[in-house]
């Protein structure tokens, strides 16, 4: 009786536990919602931060996180291919070990990083360094999805398009990258979801900006740095447009991940 | 040249760039804080004052009367080099004699910041692990089928928020609401450490659900064939067979809280102060370097570069950990 005891209290406090943190989690995302459909109105899309809008911001934060993407994509997509297709041994085990850590470096660190190496040599914040700094946030995480995707693919494949006498870079980029096309693509959304969503990394490099730019050499407008400026300051128009910047915010990193979800689901 | 050769050097080049960008952050760092280093050094960890004026000449009515015999002392002062950037020749004011000149250093120090990451992290530990724990247990053995999948997908999903949203619903909603229930200020190092750890939460139980999903089921199987209770087979079976990997998780999750910046900044109040009472503001390493990198001077600058170094270091030892003894053939 008392095993039966002990464990029907066991249970209950670990439900208990899993319904403690859906309710602070549930809490977080409604304050958010209701917050943010109450600040949102159709001109923060059409106005800059200076005339009370969000509308460079969004840009801003948007091309940012491209400008990364396009940069880190292609390199990481290499690093990981030469890790799961070509490396063996020792090196590529080093280099596995390396890009999982430099996955959770700090990411205040790689801004401090981007700072000395982009923005000082550069003269000032601009939209290149905070694009690099996102971009080195990017790199591992891409590495380590294509070396997991490549992974997953049957050697048998390999074996087929070498013995129809392709040579090896072909069989990889026309064999097996295409196998793993829906996992990358996949992998690679998840990481523009992460990295479009980064304060940290930019708040040195980029800085923020108040008027329109498409000038990646100023300093460039950011969604999330200027969340960092609006909610500390004391006017409630101020909060009310960060509460605005964040529900945009989390939505699209929401949505984006849901259709990463979804396109693996579709492929079973 | 053949384009196979090309495409395999581009491929490595590719990968080492990993080992060149994480060698390169260690180095950098290093450079700019070795003027903090070479000046504080080890001392600085323990220093616990932040930009405190001091004067360093300690004979100084000698120095005021015999300028020239000032300057022949020099030679014996480690601290007077007039070279040097990281002091300030400067001009006080309002003493009896107004031509008088002191010399002044400012103190940086790094133990108020980095207690103030330890406690912070630490805070963040207690709070989250228990929950974390009951949610991987929940979600492994306890949920009905139905709910498994859906609450599973949510805690996913809630790991991929963006930390500064934690940290703004932390200042407007949660701060006030601790300060209630707990009395003492709405921003501290308790709040800060509560937040911190709502943030991990999401991310710790869903890679040690992850992690307790790998016990296979024939073993789970046999223990309730024999009668076993379900706590006896979480007890018995699943944290003994799953035991490395969750402690790995949770030293990724204290990875992760350790270098976060966004969801601490807004609430921890950027004292540089260690009260003794947790439910005071205080600091931590990141939220330093976020809110002084703007506008430092050298000096300053290098002093914020050690504390990014200490951050990088200790981060990196405890992943390393991670890896090398618990998460090791994991892929």
């Amino acid at each position: 009786m008392k095993r039966l005891m002990i464990n029907k209290i066991v249970l209950l406090l670990s439900t208990f536990a899993a319904i403690i943190g859906l309710v602070f989690l549930a809490w977080i995302l409604t304050t958010l919602f209701l917050k943010g459909i109450d600040a949102i109105n159709w001109t923060l899309f059409t106005k800059d931060l200076i005339d009370g809008g969000l509308r460079n911001l969004i840009f801003g934060q948007f091309v940012m996180a491209l400008v990364a993407t396009i940069i880190g994509v292609p390199l990481g997509m290499l690093a990981g291919i030469y890790l799961r297709e070509y490396g063996r041994g020792v090196y590529v085990n080093i280099i596995r070990d390396l890009n999982d850590i430099m996955m959770s470096a700090p990411s205040i660190v790689i801004g401090s990083f981007v700072f000395v190496v982009v923005v000082v040599p550069s003269g000032g914040i601009n939209g290149w360094a905070g694009s690099i700094a996102l971009a080195i946030m990017l790199i591992p995480i891409v590495v380590s999805t294509t070396d997991n995707m490549l992974s997953l693919v049957p050697t048998e494949l390999r074996e087929a398009g070498i013995a129809l006498g392709g040579s090896k870079h072909k069989v990889v980029l026309d064999i097996v990258l295409k196998a793993a096309k829906v996992g990358l693509m996949t992998g690679i959304l998840l990481a523009f979801a992460r990295i479009i969503g980064e304060t940290a990394p930019l708040l040195f490099t980029s800085g923020t900006n108040s008027f329109w730019t498409t000038n990646l050499n100023n300093a460039f407008p950011s969604l999330t740095v200027s969340i960092y400026d609006l909610a500390n300051f004391p006017t409630d128009k101020a909060r009310n447009l960060a509460w605005a910047a964040s529900f945009i915010l989390t939505i699209t990193v929401l949505i984006i991940n849901l259709v990463g979800r979804f396109i693996t689901r579709d492929k079973g | 040249m053949n384009r196979e050769l090309i495409f395999k050097r581009v491929a490595f080049s590719s990968a080492t760039l990993i080992l060149v960008l994480l060698l390169s952050i260690f180095i950098m760092l290093f450079v700019s804080a070795k003027p903090a280093m070479s000046e504080y050094g080890l001392h600085f960890l323990v220093e616990s004052n932040w930009g405190k004026i001091v004067k360093i000449k300690s004979d100084k009515s000698k120095a005021i009367s015999q300028k020239t015999k000032r300057s022949a002392d020099k030679s014996d002062d480690l601290f007077a080099d007039e070279d040097s950037p990281m002091f300030s020749d400067q001009t006080m004011p309002g003493n009896d004699q107004s031509e008088q000149v002191v010399k002044t250093k400012t103190i940086y120090g790094g133990f108020v910041p980095i207690m103030g990451t330890i406690l912070s992290t630490l805070i963040a530990m207690v709070f989250s692990m228990p929950i974390a724990m009951g949610i991987a247990v929940f979600l492994s053995e306890i949920a009905p089928k139905i709910i498994v999948k859906p609450v599973g997908i949510a805690i996913e999903l809630l790991a991929a928020i963006p930390s500064i949203i934690y940290g703004m619903w932390g200042l407007f909603y949660f701060a006030p609401l601790i300060q209630k229930v707990i009395g003492g200020s709405q921003i501290s190092l308790l709040t800060a450490g509560l937040v911190l750890g709502i943030m991990i939460l999401p991310f710790m139980a869903a890679i040690t659900r992850d992690a307790m999903n790998t016990t296979p089921d024939v073993l789970k199987e046999s223990a309730y064939s024999l009668g076993a209770t379900k706590f006896e087979v979480v007890k018995d079976i699943i944290f003994p067979y799953a035991k490395v990997g969750i402690i790995g998780s949770v030293i990724l999750s204290l990875g992760r809280a350790l270098g976060e910046t966004m969801a601490v900044a807004f609430l921890i109040g950027s004292v540089f102060k260690i009260s003794g009472s947790l439910t005071s503001p205080s600091i931590s390493i990141p939220v330093v370097l976020a809110n002084n990198f703007g506008e430092a001077d050298p000096q300053m600058m290098s002093a914020l570069f050690y504390l990014a170094f200490i951050l990088f270091i200790l981060s990196f030892g405890i992943i390393a950990l991670a890896k090398f003894y618990f998460l090791r053939g994991r892929r």
